[in-house]
């Protein structure tokens, strides 16, 4: 099949979508502008017109408030922010009005609309560019928050997402816009709340969440040749969520590291420890282990943001300590890392 | 055959007039008297829900609402039990909503601070100050993209104007020329905190001027005025969103069914002249109609409405609770 970048599967989600229904229209600063977002809209306004692809005052809050009310009336849009930090000065409209509004009118006023989020790292990014913050939105009852890993996943997920006749909020990992994958032509949907195992295994269960499934592949590859099988669960969707292919993987590894694209603390790691422990307390050989941010606002130097963010590294030792194993030497092994694809800037 | 014509015209022109006044006065009088029958039950503590009373700005909402009739979409507030009212008449749906019965489209989710009724296009109210602003741009968006003929009205108070996403949708609708109403139901008041120690300029109305919007501004309590405006505003919205900034003297507490001037923030005295200057708007539509139609037929609407509303009231009271399990449907759609 053919293969295409998790950012060109965004975009041609969204160009499938909007010659479809021409109700659907996208918005959001810097949409319709040279750089579209890291490429997700290239020349979508030259294909739909001003009036269903346009930029937008510097005024999350309002604009978001914009297209619940836009989505009442009959429409479906879609608002991107380039920064999840943007997207919280529209904290009030989101947790306010958007997850409440089809609950408050008993579902005669329903709110299909698409918010597309852009978390990330790297760079020098520094606290208000780079956090994820997932597990904030996905407190709140009225929301769906989706986390698409794969090029194919990111086709299929917006797609739902775009056909959903709720608010749904998609969070893209900036470094997962140049994964390759294969991808069909043709548009199809992948179900909201429906995860997925990317690796088979016995051994132990990793739960990852957007970028962090790349570093558990990675981690996983390395404990293979050590003879370690890990079985990889990505959710996709974290709310509402679906935690059946976890408890079931679980149930069968007795081993379990949540590895979140998130800090830790309140955070969607800690409702997986809970309904892990919850469902499998007598399956578990060890205690769940949680992996994420550290407890810090992220730094901006290289040095000091390098101890932010977890990798495959943390993993690997995560799976040692669970299985009891000695800790290997990493001497020669490539991770991911800013300078092998990326020298900014944003 | 000309002054046959002239006078037949007249007399069909002071007939549509009374007509007017008759509707504007029923409206008045039903928002009125139902906010009285809150104020008389709502001790018993089975409306379980706070509320923000309109006393004293029914003339506003009646007024905008009667005016653009059918084509208007209307947002409003916490505090829009007049502008609910004034758009729907339904006092079966308002009152078995206060009392969360299962008789309500509502079922109990919304209360005093929540109504809505989209089959009367009344889209919805917020209880976050401003928050139902943009709201109310993005449904005039639509309009817009979906060439319906409707006009979307958002109601907010002088309050409102405090926070900044008023000015990011004030923008966003001149900017996109949007067909658009805001109108500020001004009572000089955010809870109990006055204007001018809120403000750090003197005229709001210098300000949204600069803006490309139409302005109005008026403090009168008469809803034939206001009327008039309204309609005004509905042909200038045609071209540019209109901003209109409306007078009134809140009468009771920022929430609750009591009056309030023992509190220390404005006094009775206070009230007392602005009642004398303005008049109540009830009132005075009522005098007038006492003048069109006489005292009889100004009788014999008002039972009619009291009637209504009594049967409403009746209605909910005995009717039962909404399931429990309305609690956990429709979360989503």
């Amino acid at each position: 099949m053919r293969k295409i970048t998790y950012c060109d599967a965004i975009r041609e989600a969204t160009v499938q979508e909007m010659e479809r229904d021409p109700n659907i229209f996208i918005y959001g600063i810097g949409v319709p502008d040279h750089k579209a977002i890291f490429g997700s809209t290239v020349g979508l306004q030259k294909k739909f017109g001003k009036d269903r692809v346009f930029d937008t005052p510097i005024a999350e809050d309002s604009m978001t408030g914009f297209g619940l009310g836009a989505a009442i009336n009959g429409l479906r849009p879609i608002h991107v922010h380039i920064r999840v930090d943007f997207m919280l000065l529209a904290m009030n409209q989101i947790a306010n009005m958007l997850s409440s509004y089809n609950y408050s009118t008993c579902g005669q006023l329903s709110v299909p609309m698409t918010i597309r989020t852009i978390i990330g790292r790297g760079w020098g990014q520094g606290f208000q560019h780079s956090k994820t913050m997932h597990s904030v939105f996905a407190h709140i009852p009225g929301l769906k928050i989706i986390l698409p890993t794969t090029a194919y996943d990111a086709k299929g997920m917006l797609i739902s997402a775009i056909r959903d006749d709720n608010p749904v909020i998609v969070f893209e990992h900036r470094w997962l816009y140049w994964q390759e994958g294969e991808v069909p032509e043709e548009p199809y949907s992948i179900p909201i709340g429906e995860g997925n195992i990317l690796r088979k295994g016995d051994d132990i269960t990793i739960v990852a969440t957007s970028w962090m499934n790349v570093e558990a592949m990675f981690a996983a590859d390395i404990l293979e040749k050590r003879g370690i099988n890990v079985e990889i669960v990505d959710p996709r969707t974290i709310s509402p969520l679906n935690d059946e292919l976890i408890i079931k993987s679980v149930k069968k590894t007795g081993r379990c590291i949540v590895a979140d694209n998130d800090w830790l603390h309140c955070g969607f790691s800690a409702e997986i420890a809970a309904r892990v422990s919850e469902k499998c307390f007598n399956d578990l050989e060890k205690p769940v282990k949680r992996i994420g941010f550290a407890e810090i606002p992220c730094p901006t130097a290289r040095h000091l943001e390098n101890e932010f963010y977890p990798n495959a590294k943390n993993i690997i030792r995560e799976a040692e300590n669970m299985l009891g194993l000695e800790h290997m030497d990493f001497t020669g092994i490539e991770f991911y890392s800013h300078e092998k694809k990326f020298k900014g800037p944003f | 055959m000309d002054s046959f014509v002239d006078f037949d015209l007249r007399e069909i022109g002071q007939n549509m007039c009374k007509e007017l006044n008759i509707e504007l006065y029923k409206k008045l009088y039903l928002i009125r008297a139902s906010e009285l029958t809150i104020q008389k039950y709502y001790n018993e503590n089975h409306m379980k829900c706070p509320m923000h009373m309109s006393e004293g700005s029914e003339a506003i909402s009646v007024g905008v609402c009667h005016a653009l009739g059918e084509r208007g979409q209307i947002f409003a507030t916490y505090r829009s039990h007049s502008a609910f009212l004034a758009k729907t008449q339904d006092t079966d749906f308002f009152f078995a909503e206060m009392y969360g019965k299962d008789t309500s489209p509502l079922k109990g989710k919304g209360g005093s601070m929540h109504l809505c009724h989209p089959q009367y296009d009344f889209m919805g109210t917020s209880a976050i100050v401003a928050s139902n602003i943009p709201i109310a741009v993005g449904a005039a968006f639509a309009n817009k993209m979906k060439l319906r003929d409707k006009v979307v009205v958002v109601f907010f108070g002088d309050g409102a104007i405090d926070e900044g996403v008023f000015w990011e949708s004030l923008n966003i609708a001149c900017l996109k020329r949007l067909r658009i109403i805001f109108v500020c139901e001004d009572n000089g008041l955010a809870v109990h905190t006055s204007t001018s120690i809120r403000r750090g300029y003197n005229s709001i109305i210098d300000i949204v001027s600069k803006f490309n919007c139409h302005i109005i501004e008026s403090d009168t309590t008469d809803v034939s005025k206001i009327y008039d405006l309204a309609s005004q505003a509905l042909e200038y919205s045609h071209e540019y969103p209109v901003f209109m900034n409306l007078k009134y003297y809140r009468y009771l507490e920022h929430v609750g069914v009591n009056e309030d001037f023992d509190a220390g923030y404005r006094s009775k005295e206070e009230f007392e002249k602005y009642i004398k200057e303005y008049k109540d708007p009830i009132e005075l539509q009522r005098l007038r109609l006492l003048d069109l139609i006489g005292n009889d037929k100004v009788e014999k609407i008002e039972k009619e409405i009291d009637n209504k509303i009594f049967q409403s009231i009746s209605r909910a009271k005995n009717a039962s609770l909404s399931n429990y399990k309305e609690a956990y449907k429709d979360v989503f759609k």
